[in-house]
C-alpha cells in the first residue's frame, strides 16, 4: 500500500518536474521501490549500472545530461553497488566549467574516494585551480572536497590559497577556510603548527560565524596543549558573556537561545582550560553562574547549554555554589519524564560524584528507577554510574545487577564489555573469597567465551592459594566450597570452554582433598565431562588430567582404586586420538597406575600447583647429555643468528647432508634450488679451481651466505655443550613464541615471594566488614513510602550514612583501585588474591587520601594483575624445556621433584624416577612441555612445536612412546 | 566531531549517507545494516542516544530521529553534545522542510544531492558550521540561483559553437 502510495507521489512529482530529474531515474526508483526481493532489486541496478557504464562512457552524451548520470551513479553506490567505474567520470566533471557539473562532480568524487585513492591525484590540481576562482561558490565547493580529499602529503599543494581565503570577504567562505585548515590540522598536525596563530586571529573575526568555526580548530589545538593557550581564558569568558547577554544579531538565536551551539563550544573549552587550574576556573564562575540563572530548562537546546555548564563545573576547580547549581539542574534532569534528560541527568551526575559522592545519595531512587527502565540506552548509563560508584560496601549489589543485566544481553561486544566490569569489580571489591568465587563462577558460566582467559587463570590461582599461608583451614573451606558448587554446575549444558577447564583443574586439584566425595564419583563426573565435549580437546585434556591427578592422590594415600569402566573407555578411546597431546596424557594416566605409591608420591605431589618454579635457561642439565652424543658423533648445533635468514638454513642443511649422510630428520621445507646451486658454486670455489664451473652469475646476496656456510667447518669444533643444547634450543625458536627466553621467572617468582609476606593486614578488612553492617543498619532507618524493595536496593546501593563514616576506607580503597596495589593493605578483608602479588608495600595509604575520590576511570586496566600472573605462567610453561636442574651432576632429586611438580596443575605431567639418566631426563622434560603447551590451549603453533620437541628427542609420538615411558621408570 | 549523518527508511533502505571519516563503500551496507538492527528495536517514547561503539568504535554515539518513514541519525563521538546533536537534527529537518515544503520521503529520493548542499552547509569536515536553517536556506538558494544562471551562460555558448562547428 505504502509503495503504491510513494509511486502515486512520483508520478505527481514527475507532471511537477520536480528537481530537474529525468524520468529515466524516475523509473528507477520507481522499479527499485516495487521489487520484491533483494535479488530482483540487485537485478535492477545492476542493468543501471550497465547502462551508466555504457552512456557515462559516450562521448556524444550532453554535459547537462552526465549530471544526472553521475547522480544516478552516486544512487546506485548508496545502495551498495559497485560503481568504481564511474570514479574516474566524477573526476573528470569536477574539471567541469560549469558551475552545476563541477559542484555535482565534487560531490561524487567526496562521496567515492577517499585521500588514498589514485585518483585523488587528479582532482588535487583542480582543487588549487578551483581555490583561486573568483566564484565564491566554486572557491566553497573547493573547499568542502578539500576537506574530504586533501591528504597528508598534498596539504603543502593547497595551503597557500587556503591561508589567503581566511582573508576572504564573504564569511562563508573563510569560515570554510578555517574549517578546511582544522582538517588539515587533524590529518597532519605537523604541517599546519605554524598557521596556528591564524587560528587567534580568526577568533576576533567581524563575523560570529567565523568565530563559532574557529573555536572547533582551538578547541582541538588546546585539548593538546592546554597551558599554551591560558591567556585566552578571559577572552573565551568575555565571549561567552556577550553571547549569553544576548549581544550577537538575533539572527543567531536558535529556539530563543542565542548562538547555542557557540556557548557548548565555549563550554567544553573552558572545561579543558578550567580543569585543575584555580585563577583560570576563578574567571569562569561569575559567567557561569549567569548561565544558570538564565538556565532555560523547557527547550531542548537550553537543556544542551545546562549540561555542558554541569560537566564545565565538575571538571574546573570546584567552587561549591556552583556545584550546588550543577547539582540541582542534574536532579531537575533525573526527575524529568524526557529519557533524554534522565540520560543526561544520569550522565552529570556520574560527572558530579567525582567531586562530591553524596550528591548521589539524594537521587538514588530516581537512579534505580533508570536501572529499570525499559530504555537501554538509559539502562547502560545508569550502569556506567554505578560501576563509578562502587566500593566494597555495594559492590555485592551492583555486581549482581549487572551479571542479572549481562544474562539478556545478546549484543558480544557489550556483553563482554559488561563482564570484564563485573570481573574488575568483584577483583577489586570482593567483600570475600566465596562471594568472588561465586560470582566469578556466574561471569563464566553466562559468558565464559567472552572474558579474558587470563581471568580464568586468575581463579584458579585463588583457589589454589586462598587466603594466605597463615590460614589453612579457611583455604580448604573455600576450596571445598568451590568444588561443591563446581558439582553442582558441571552437569549443566552449554558451559564455555574456559569455565569447563576452570571446574576440570579445580576438581582434579581439590575433588577429593576434604574427602566428602569419593574418586570414582569425582572421575565420573570428569568423564561425563570429557564426554559431553567431544570437539573439545583442551577440556578433555584438563579432563584427563584431573583423572590422572585423583589417582594420583589415591595411590598415594595407599587407596585402592578401581577403573571406572566409563573411564576405561575415555582413556582407551584418548589413546587413540588424533591429538598426540591427549594421547600423551593418556599413556601416562595408564602408566601411573602401574606405578607403586613411592613413585607416585614423587612424580605427582599433593597440592604441589602453589610451587615456584625456578628455570635454569642455560640447560646445564643436558651438559653431559649434549657431551655424549657429540662423542659419538652428532653435529654441534648452529645458533639462529649464525645462520643469517632461512637460505643460509637451507644452505648448511644440504651441506650436511653432504657430510654427515641423510640419517636425521629434517624439519623445514625443501630449499629453493637456486640456493644450493650457489652453494655448490661457493664448495667449488673453496676447494677447487672455478674453471670446471658453469659460471653462474651469484647474486650479492648470496655471498653472506657463502660466509656463512665457509665459517661452518669451524663451528664443528666448538664444544658440544653449546653443539647439541642449542640444537634443542633452535627448534624450540623456530616454533616457540618469541617471549620464551625473554621471560625472568627468578624475579617474579621472588617478587612473588615478597609480596606474600608483606601484603596481609588485618585492619582494613576489620574497618569494611564494620562498615558493611553499619550500611545494613542504616537501611532500616531509611523510612518512606516508596516500594520496600527499591528502598532496600537503595540503601545497599547508595549506603547513606554508613557511605560517609566508610569515606575514608573508601577513599583509600579508590587510590588502591588507581594503583591497584594498595588494595590488599588497605581494603577489603578478601586480601583479594589476584592483585596480591602486586602489592607495594611502600606506599602507605594514608598519603593516597588526599587524592581523595579520583575519577575512577583513570584507574588502571584490569590487565594489570593478569600481566604479572603472565608473566608467571610464561616461564612456568618454559621451565621444562629449556631449564631444568642438572640430574647428573648435582642428583639434586628433589629439586627436579619440585620443577616438574610445578606442573601438576597441567596435569599431565610426570617426573622420572632415575633422575641421574640423561634420557630420562631429557624424556621428561620433554613431557613438561608437552602437559605445559597444553595448559595454553592447543593451538597448531603449539602442536607443532611439541612434535618437533618430540621428534627431537628421538620419540615418535605414536606407538613407541609408552613403552619409552615404561622403560624409564621401570 | 560528527563522524557520519544518515537517512534511513524504516524498510532499512539508505536515503543519504555521508560519513566524516572515510568509509570504504563496500562497508557502507554494514553500516547501515548495523544501525537500522538497533533503531528496529528501539520502542518508542525512549531517549533518542545509543551508543554505537560496537558499530563505529569505542566512544561513538549517536542520536537518532524517527520522523514519518524516515530514520535521521547522527554519528558523533565524546566531543559533541547529545542534546545539541538532537537539535541538530532538528536543524536539519526543519531546513529540509522549508526547502520541499512539507518533505516527505519521496523528496529525499529525488533530491539527495540537494540533501548533501544543504549537509555541506551545516557541517564541515565534522564539525557544525551553521545551525540557522534560515541561514542555511539562504546560502542554498543563492546556490541553486547562481547553478541555474551559469548553466544557461554555459549552455548558450554550447549551443552557439556547436552550431559553428557544423
Amino acid at each position: 500500500m505504502e509503495q503504491l502510495r510513494t509511486i502515486g507521489r512520483e508520478l505527481a512529482m514527475g507532471s511537477q518536474g520536480g528537481w530537474g530529474q529525468s524520468k529515466e531515474f524516475l523509473d528507477l526508483v520507481k522499479s527499485i521501490g516495487e521489487a520484491r526481493s533483494k535479488a530482483e532489486e540487485d537485478r535492477i541496478i545492476a542493468r543501471e549500472l550497465e547502462h551508466l557504464k555504457r552512456r557515462l562512457a559516450d562521448p556524444d552524451v550532453p554535459r547537462r545530461k552526465m549530471k544526472e548520470l553521475l547522480l544516478r551513479l552516486v544512487y546506485a553506490e548508496m545502495l551498495g553497488h559497485d560503481a568504481s567505474f564511474g570514479h574516474i567520470h566524477a573526476v573528470k566533471m569536477t574539471h567541469d566549467e560549469s558551475l552545476p557539473l563541477k559542484r555535482t562532480g565534487y560531490l561524487a568524487v567526496a562521496l567515492f574516494l577517499d585521500e588514498r585513492h589514485d585518483l585523488v591525484i587528479l582532482v588535487v590540481n583542480t582543487i588549487q585551480k578551483d581555490l583561486r576562482s573568483d566564484n565564491y561558490l566554486v572557491v566553497c565547493a573547493a573547499l568542502t572536497a578539500a576537506c574530504r580529499l586533501i591528504g597528508e602529503e598534498a596539504i603543502p599543494a593547497v595551503l597557500p590559497q587556503v591561508v589567503e581565503l581566511l582573508a576572504h570577504p564573504k564569511e562563508a567562505v573563510r569560515k570554510k577556510a578555517v574549517m578546511a585548515l582544522h582538517r588539515f590540522y587533524q590529518r597532519s598536525p605537523s604541517s599546519v603548527s605554524h598557521l596556528v596563530s591564524n587560528f587567534r586571529k580568526r577568533l576576533c573575526d567581524n563575523d560570529p560565524g567565523v568565530m563559532g568555526a574557529t573555536l572547533c580548530p582551538l578547541y582541538d589545538l588546546i585539548l593538546e596543549e592546554p597551558n599554551s593557550y591560558k591567556d585566552l581564558v578571559v577572552s573565551f569568558v568575555n565571549i561567552l558573556k556577550q553571547v549569553a547577554e544576548r549581544r550577537l544579531p538575533t539572527s543567531y538565536d536558535y529556539h530563543q537561545m542565542p548562538a547555542p551551539f557557540i556557548q557548548i563550544k565555549l563550554l567544553k573549552i573552558l572545561a579543558v582550560l578550567g580543569s585543575g587550574d584555580k585563577q583560570a576556573s576563578g574567571h569562569m564562575y561569575t559567567v557561569l553562574g549567569d548561565i544558570f540563572r538564565k538556565g532555560d530548562t523547557a527547550s531542548n537546546i537550553g537543556n544542551a547549554i545546562l549540561y555542558e555548564c554541569i560537566c564545565c563545573i565538575s571538571s574546573i576547580f570546584p567552587n561549591p555554589k556552583m556545584l550546588e547549581a550543577a547539582a540541582e539542574t542534574t536532579s531537575k534532569f533525573l526527575k524529568s519524564d524526557s529519557h533524554n534528560l534522565k540520560y543526561m541527568g544520569i550522565d552529570a551526575l556520574g560527572r558530579l560524584i567525582k567531586i562530591n559522592p553524596d550528591i548521589a545519595e539524594e537521587h538514588q531512587l530516581a537512579v534505580i528507577d533508570c536501572l529499570e527502565d525499559p530504555d537501554d540506552t538509559l539502562k547502560r548509563k545508569t550502569f556506567e554510574l554505578l560501576y563509578k560508584m562502587t566500593k566494597s560496601t555495594n559492590v555485592e549489589v551492583i555486581v549482581d545487577r549487572m551479571i542479572e543485566y549481562m544474562i539478556n544481553i545478546t549484543d558480544h561486544h557489550y556483553k563482554t564489555e559488561i563482564a570484564s566490569r563485573c570481573v574488575e569489580l568483584a577483583e577489586q571489591f570482593a567483600p570475600s573469597n566465596q562471594w568472588f568465587i561465586q560470582t566469578m563462577n556466574k561471569v563464566f558460566e553466562h559468558a565464559g567465551d567472552l572474558v579474558n582467559i587470563r581471568v580464568a587463570h586468575n581463579l584458579m590461582r585463588l583457589i589454589a592459594e586462598g587466603f594466605g599461608e597463615e590460614d589453612e583451614g579457611a583455604d580448604s573451606q573455600l576450596r571445598s566450597s568451590a568444588v561443591d558448587s563446581y558439582l553442582r554446575i558441571v552437569g549443566e549444558p552449554k558451559l564455555p570452554s574456559s569455565f569447563l577447564q576452570i571446574i576440570c583443574w579445580v576438581l582434579g586439584e581439590y575433588g577429593t582433598a576434604d574427602g566428602k566425595y569419593s574418586a570414582s564419583y569425582i572421575i565420573g563426573k570428569l568423564c561425563d565431562v570429557a564426554e559431553a565435549h567431544l570437539t573439545d580437546d583442551t577440556v578433555k585434556a584438563y579432563a584427563i588430567s584431573a583423572i590422572l591427578k585423583i589417582f594420583a592422590f589415591e595411590v598415594t594415600l595407599g587407596r585402592k582404586i578401581d577403573m571406572l569402566p566409563e573411564c576405561q573407555t575415555l582413556v582407551d578411546e584418548l589413546s587413540a586420538s588424533h591429538s598426540t597431546d591427549l594421547q600423551q596424557r593418556a599413556y601416562e594416566l595408564q602408566a601411573l597406575l602401574g606405578l607403586d605409591k613411592h613413585a607416585v608420591e614423587s612424580v605427582m605431589p599433593a597440592d604441589a600447583s602453589c610451587e615456584d618454579i625456578e628455570v635454569d635457561r642455560n640447560l646445564s642439565f643436558l651438559n653431559s647429555y649434549v657431551h655424549q652424543a657429540l662423542e659419538n658423533g652428532a653435529a654441534p648445533y648452529i645458533p639462529e643468528s649464525e645462520r643469517s635468514g632461512a637460505i643460509s638454513v637451507g644452505s648448511y642443511k644440504s651441506q650436511e647432508q653432504q657430510e654427515t649422510s641423510a640419517h636425521t630428520l629434517r624439519f623445514e621445507a625443501y630449499e629453493m634450488p637456486k640456493p644450493s646451486m650457489a652453494l655448490a658454486t661457493s664448495q667449488a670455489s673453496m676447494s677447487a679451481p672455478p674453471t670446471d664451473l658453469v659460471p653462474v652469475p651469484e647474486p650479492g646476496y648470496y655471498k653472506e651466505d657463502h660466509q656463512t656456510s665457509r665459517s661452518q667447518p669451524s663451528g664443528d669444533a666448538v664444544s658440544g655443550e653449546f653443539g647439541v643444547k642449542l640444537r634443542l634450543d633452535g627448534v624450540q625458536k623456530k616454533w616457540g613464541r618469541p617471549t620464551y627466553s625473554s621471560s625472568t621467572p627468578s624475579s617474579s617468582a621472588s617478587s612473588q615471594q615478597a609480596t606474600n609476606g608483606a601484603s596481609h593486614s588485618d585492619g582494613g578488612g576489620a574497618t569494611s566488614s564494620q562498615a558493611r553492617e553499619s550500611t545494613y543498619g542504616s537501611k532500616r532507618q531509611q523510612g518512606t513510602e516508596i516500594s520496600a524493595e527499591k528502598q532496600r536496593l537503595a540503601a545497599s546501593l547508595f549506603g547513606s550514612a554508613a557511605a560517609k563514616a566508610d569515606r575514608k576506607a573508601q577513599a583509600s580503597r579508590k587510590t588502591a583501585k588507581e594503583s591497584a596495589s594498595t588494595e590488599k593493605a588497605s581494603a577489603s578483608s578478601a586480601a583479594s588474591q589476584p592483585i596480591k602479588e602486586q602489592v607495594i608495600p611502600a606506599v602507605p595509604p594514608p598519603d593516597l587520601l588526599d587524592l581523595g575520590d579520583e575519577p575512577v576511570s583513570s584507574s588502571p586496566p584490569i590487565a594489570d594483575p593478569f600481566s604479572q600472573l603472565e608473566g608467571l605462567l610464561g616461564p612456568a610453561s618454559a621451565t621444562p624445556v629449556v631449564s631444568g636442574t642438572p640430574a647428573a651432576s648435582t642428583s639434586n632429586a628433589q629439586d627436579l621433584m619440585s620443577i616438574f611438580s610445578d606442573d601438576v596443575p597441567t596435569g599431565a605431567t610426570s617426573g622420572s624416577a632415575d633422575p641421574a639418566v640423561g634420557d630420562a631426563n631429557l624424556m621428561s622434560s620433554h613431557k613438561g612441555a608437552t602437559a605445559a603447551a597444553a595448559k595454553k590451549g592447543p593451538s597448531l603453533q603449539d602442536a607443532l612445536q611439541k612434535d618437533a620437541t618430540a621428534r627431537q628427542v628421538g620419540v615418535t609420538p605414536t606407538g613407541n612412546n609408552p613403552n619409552l615411558f615404561k622403560d624409564l621408570l621401570g | 566531531m560528527i563522524q557520519a549523518v544518515m537517512v534511513i527508511s524504516t524498510q532499512a533502505k539508505p536515503r543519504l549517507l555521508k560519513f566524516y571519516n572515510f568509509q570504504p563503500p563496500e562497508k557502507h551496507q554494514d553500516l547501515v545494516r548495523g544501525v537500522f538492527q538497533l533503531l528496529s528495536a528501539r520502542p518508542d517514547s525512549v531517549s533518542n542516544f545509543v551508543e554505537v561503539d560496537a558499530i563505529f568504535g569505542p566512544g561513538t554515539k549517536m542520536v537518532y530521529k524517527h520522523l514519518a518513514t524516515l530514520y535521521f541519525v547522527f554519528v558523533f563521538d565524546s566531543s559533541e553534545n547529545e542534546l545539541a546533536m538532537l537539535d541538530l537534527v532538528q536543524v536539519f529537518v526543519e531546513t529540509l522542510d522549508r526547502c520541499f515544503k512539507n518533505v516527505c520521503e519521496l523528496d529525499i529520493v529525488f533530491n539527495f544531492n540537494k540533501l548533501h548542499t544543504i549537509l555541506d552547509e551545516m557541517i564541515l569536515g565534522g564539525q557544525v558550521i551553521e545551525t540557522s536553517s534560515e541561514q542555511i536556506m539562504k546560502s542554498v538558494e543563492e546556490i541553486a540561483r547562481l547553478e541555474k544562471q551559469s548553466s544557461t551562460t554555459s549552455l548558450i555558448p554550447k549551443s552557439i559553437s556547436e552550431r559553428f562547428s557544423r
